[in-house]
């Protein structure tokens, strides 16, 4: 049965991605500051597994399965037409489905929405272009290297770097300084 | 101990678990190994152990023994083991956690490697998890990065600056001058990181904020290239050249623009070349667009700009797309209040968006509706609200309810239909009130005593229909007791009446008593009622004395009280009885404010304290002195435009003794006096009449009964003519007995409309019953005080 999900490829023309970029949790400190700030992205399957979780607020352990947990319910909730964007505690969601991935970014109050979904996307376009037409699995059997591409698209939250190709070649240069013992770092095998 | 099995098959074992138990048994036994794997020395292995645990945390298990072998693989020299090691940092390391602290000296040592990728790790460790301490350890490593590096480390130093900034607000300072020269760099990471970093330092800090206005130009040229310059095939998308970093600078521009003219006219240009050359076909265009609506509408832009931003979010609410009709309508809430009529143009798209099968976009619809109610569409859009009351998801239905009690008060066009539509929504979404609703709707059902009939009519038909309902019942209930005689008379103007009988009503009342769907509040109410009746009633008086002796045993404690009580009304006190439930005056509202200026209640704040010094002879006079008989001259009221309810202030005034025991003394009210003139005094009956200017042509004016006579007064009316341009609108009284020497007033509001500014004038006809016979007087008022006349 995993089997069958897992060589399901995504589709190329991401229907609708999840990206939950977070709000902030953290107080204010009495400032009426625009904030604009990402402070969680986390994608997971439709059956609600969390695949990757990148948190940029300091939270606990349980305080973070507390929020994915209610966070991937109240997602996978909603209809396939509904809006792209939800409001959930004081923090604005922004998700998009690709194929059997939801992509689910927080967002603080005054950050846009849009420009949000076009994050998202350059980050399912990064994916795509490193692991050749990404699937879940992919993303499942090599998660580190998600984190790893994620980390060099977005610092601290906000993007680093605008240009895909500069992206791409950055992981490439990485990817060479890997010491070669490692056997899992090859071309992933089912 | 097992070997060690490479991180994909674990993998592999672990989702080819068919039981959560199963899966339980592998990652308890890949743990020990790993756990072991770790107490052993160096074996080349470490990193994909590490990359395993970091994959069972991921699935939710506990993984806090891999924090220390995180910190030594930071340690390590090998690039994997350093890579994987701080991503596990990332992971299982927060600021909250001890051990983040020993990776400090790590990350310190990889900030100044020779190799830019390890940098690249420490720099975006620190970003993400990097605690107060940390950040302050570090804060002059980065600027130093900031300064001379290549610019993949700037672009990553800049994140990182704001991370610092972020968390220790103060260092600033430190990074405001780097800031300032990396925006000249030809790099986009590096101008958008600077950027990123500039608008943290300006949000954190109003000096520097001042100081980055200078920059503006220098923003609005880098704009200007990314607007106009040909196809990038680098940062293109979709058409838009860097659609990120012009999304940042634009919010940057509204940062610095905001609250100040000279900055937002240097933008006004480009940002009119932004809203109008920006495709808008996609949405990252749309996007674009979006941050330009929202610094336009921010900053201090000229009217053709600001209609240039309207027009665009007008033109979203049309988009096919969900989204943008969202974010569209997010925006508008955001202007409804300043470019109220540019938003009322697109009322009816907000309007249809009600219908939307999206919960996120009703939401939005429901806020702006709400906001866009105003007199002139009030019946309109009460009909569109109560058909979406009706179908909206009952997370939206108390605050749909709220928004249209709030509407419906400000705007209701007549009395008739704000009742209609209060009942509508106590049968519809009654449960979703809130609780002072019903307090709130009895005091208008009192307030409007020409609808008494009708109205209880109708709460009548609603109880016949459906009992579920608690606030409509129990006002449905409120009405029956009150206005019970209105409805056995079997007449009414305004609807149809029904025939009923006293049984059919008593059934009503006991059918809601005895039913377990209602709750003690209102089954209290039901009582009351139930009880009220036995006054208005001729023939049953019997049934409710037995259904009243019943409930002297119920098991709930309020209702056994009120009907024991009761009881003790029909016995002992029964010639009270009448007096006791006889009708209600009209309740003072005192509710947030709709009505001008402070409220009645004021009057409670009034400390009684005897023997207060005499104030000096221009202060207002009051009743006291007129009904003690000396005539002192009357001034103009000094501010006839204040707030304050025209009630006539008391001073402590010796004259009129015993007056004075009686009230005891009132010390002067805070509230700023008002003119008040005696216009009729006559046989111990004083009227006197007071009044404030609501706008150029309307008037209220306030007339006060009192009796200063050994026996009461009842049937006290007053009524009005005014010359035939004039409009006059009495409101109902505050009662029709005066009880004897001055006990208590009886107060009756007259609003005027003077339209033609005709010379007003008043003829005021009184008449009341005392001591068993009527008298009638007339008296007529040529000048009102505080008029100028």
């Amino acid at each position: 049965m995993f089997a069958l999900v897992a060589n399901q490829k995504v589709v190329r023309d991401w229907p609708c991605f999840g990206v939950v970029l977070g709000g902030s949790f953290l107080p204010r400190g009495g400032y009426t500051v625009l904030l604009f700030k990402m402070q969680f992205m986390l994608l997971f399957s439709r059956q609600g597994k969390l695949r990757l979780q990148k948190w940029y607020v300091p939270l606990s352990d349980k305080e973070k399965k507390k929020i994915t947990r209610e966070l991937v319910q109240t997602v996978l909730a909603r209809k396939p037409k509904m809006c792209s964007f939800l409001e959930w505690r004081d923090l604005k969601i922004v998700y998009k489905r690709y194929a059997s991935l939801y992509f689910c970014c927080a967002i603080e109050d005054q950050d846009n929405e849009l420009i949000t979904l076009e994050i998202i996307h350059r980050y399912v376009e990064l994916l795509d272009k490193y692991f050749g037409s990404v699937c879940e699995l992919d993303i499942i059997f090599n998660f580190e290297k998600a984190y790893f591409i994620l980390d060099e698209f977005l610092l601290g939250g906000e993007a680093q770097e605008t240009s895909k190709k500069n992206v791409l070649k950055a992981i490439e240069q990485a990817d060479l300084l890997q010491e070669p013992r490692h056997e899992y770092f090859n071309v992933p095998v089912y | 101990m097992s070997p060690s099995v490479p991180l994909q098959e674990m993998i592999r074992a672990i989702r080819s678990a068919r039981t959560q138990c199963e899966e339980r048994g592998v990652i308890q036994r890949e743990c020990a190994a790993i756990r072991a794997q770790f107490r052993q020395a160096d074996n080349g292995g470490r990193s994909h152990n590490l990359a395993k645990l970091l994959y069972v945390h991921m699935l939710g298990y506990p993984a806090h023994f891999g924090q220390m072998e995180c910190v030594r693989m930071i340690a390590s020299p090998r690039y994997s083991e350093k890579r994987v090691g701080y991503l596990g940092a990332m992971m299982l390391l927060d600021e909250k956690q001890d051990a983040s602290l020993l990776i400090t000296n790590s990350i310190k040592n990889d900030l100044s490697n020779s190799n830019q990728y390890i940098q690249s790790l420490a720099l975006c460790t620190l970003a993400c998890m990097g605690s107060a301490e940390m950040c302050r350890d570090l804060a002059p490593e980065i600027d130093r990065l900031l300064r001379a590096s290549n610019s993949y480390i700037k672009k990553k130093a800049a994140l990182c600056a704001v991370h610092i900034v972020r968390k220790v607000h103060d260092l600033g300072e430190l990074f405001t001058k780097a800031a300032r020269s990396l925006l000249t760099e030809k790099n986009h990471g590096v101008v958008h990181g600077a950027v990123v970093l500039i608008t943290e330092l300006c949000e954190r800090n109003s000096e520097t904020l001042e100081r980055f206005r200078k920059t503006v130009p220098d923003l609005v040229q880098i704009m200007k290239g990314l607007v106009i310059s040909g196809y990038s095939p680098d940062h293109d998308v979709a058409g838009i050249s860097d659609p990120f970093l012009q999304v940042r600078i634009l919010r940057l521009l509204r940062i610095l623009g905001r609250n100040n003219e000279a900055a937002s006219d240097a933008m006004n240009d480009l940002l009119a070349q932004v809203a109008t050359n920006t495709d808008s076909t996609k949405t990252v265009g749309n996007a674009v667009l979006y941050e330009t609506v929202l610094t336009v509408l921010d900053i201090k832009s000229e009217s053709g700009l600001r209609v240039l931003a309207v027009n665009i979010l007008g033109r979203f609410l049309l988009n096919n797309d969900r989204n943008i009709r969202y974010i569209a309508m997010t925006s508008l809430q955001k202007i409804v209040g300043t470019d109220h009529n540019a938003v009322q143009r697109h009322r009816g798209t907000i309007v249809d968006c009600l219908k939307d099968q999206d919960a996120s976009v009703k939401r939005r619809a429901l806020d702006l509706s709400l906001a866009l109610v105003s007199a002139s569409n009030i019946r309109s859009m009460m009909k569109e609200l109560l058909s979406f009351l009706s179908s909206c998801p009952p997370e939206l239905r108390s605050q749909t309810a709220s928004g249209i009690f709030n509407a419906a008060e400000r705007y209701a066009p007549s009395q008739r239909w704000h009742i209609d539509t209060i009942l509508h929504v106590l049968t519809t979404a009654g449960g979703d009130v809130r609780d002072e609703t019903v307090p709130n709707l009895i005091q208008l059902i009192t307030n409007t005593s020409e609808l008494h009939c009708y109205t209880v009519h109708k709460l009548y038909r609603a109880l016949l229909s459906d009992i579920s309902q608690q606030p409509l019942v129990q006002v449905a209930c409120w009405c029956i007791g009150e206005y019970g005689d209105l409805l056995l008379r079997g007449e009414c103007q305004e609807t149809e009446p029904v025939q009923v009988t006293e049984d059919d009503v008593l059934d009503v009342l006991e059918t809601v008593l005895q039913s377990h769907m209602s709750s003690p509040s209102t089954r209290g109410f039901a009582l009351t009622a139930t009880m009220k009746l036995s006054t208005r009633i001729t023939e049953n008086v019997d049934r409710i004395r037995s259904i009243v002796s019943i409930y002297g045993s119920c098991i709930d404690v309020e209702l056994q009280q009120r009907a024991v009580e009761y009881n003790a009304l029909f016995k002992k006190y029964d010639h009270m009885r009448a007096a006791v439930l006889e009708r209600m005056p009209v309740i003072e509202k005192n509710s947030q404010g709709h009505i001008n200026g402070e409220t009645i209640k004021e009057s409670q704040t009034v400390k009684v304290k005897p023997g207060e010094p005499q104030q000096p002879p221009n202060q207002v006079c009051d009743l006291l002195d007129l009904l003690g008989g000396s005539e002192q001259p009357l001034q103009p009221s000094p501010a006839l435009g204040s707030t304050a309810p025209p009630m006539p202030v008391s001073t402590a005034n010796t004259v009129g003794g015993d007056l004075l025991d009686l009230l005891g003394g009132l010390e002067p009210t805070p509230i700023t006096p008002v003119a008040t003139v005696t216009v009729y005094e006559k046989d111990g009956v004083t009227v006197t009449l007071s009044c404030e200017k609501q706008s150029d042509s309307g008037l209220t004016v306030t007339l006060t009964a009192s009796n200063s006579t050994e026996s009461d007064i009842r049937g006290f009316t007053l009524q009005a003519a005014v010359p035939k341009s004039v409009q006059l609108h009495m409101k109902a009284p505050s009662g029709d007995s005066l009880p004897a020497r001055g006990a208590a007033k009886v107060t009756q509001m007259v609003v005027l409309n003077n339209p033609n500014k005709v010379n007003l004038k008043m003829r005021l006809r009184i008449s009341y019953t005392s001591q068993g016979s009527a008298v009638q007087d007339t008296v007529q008022i040529d000048s009102f005080p505080g008029l100028g006349q």
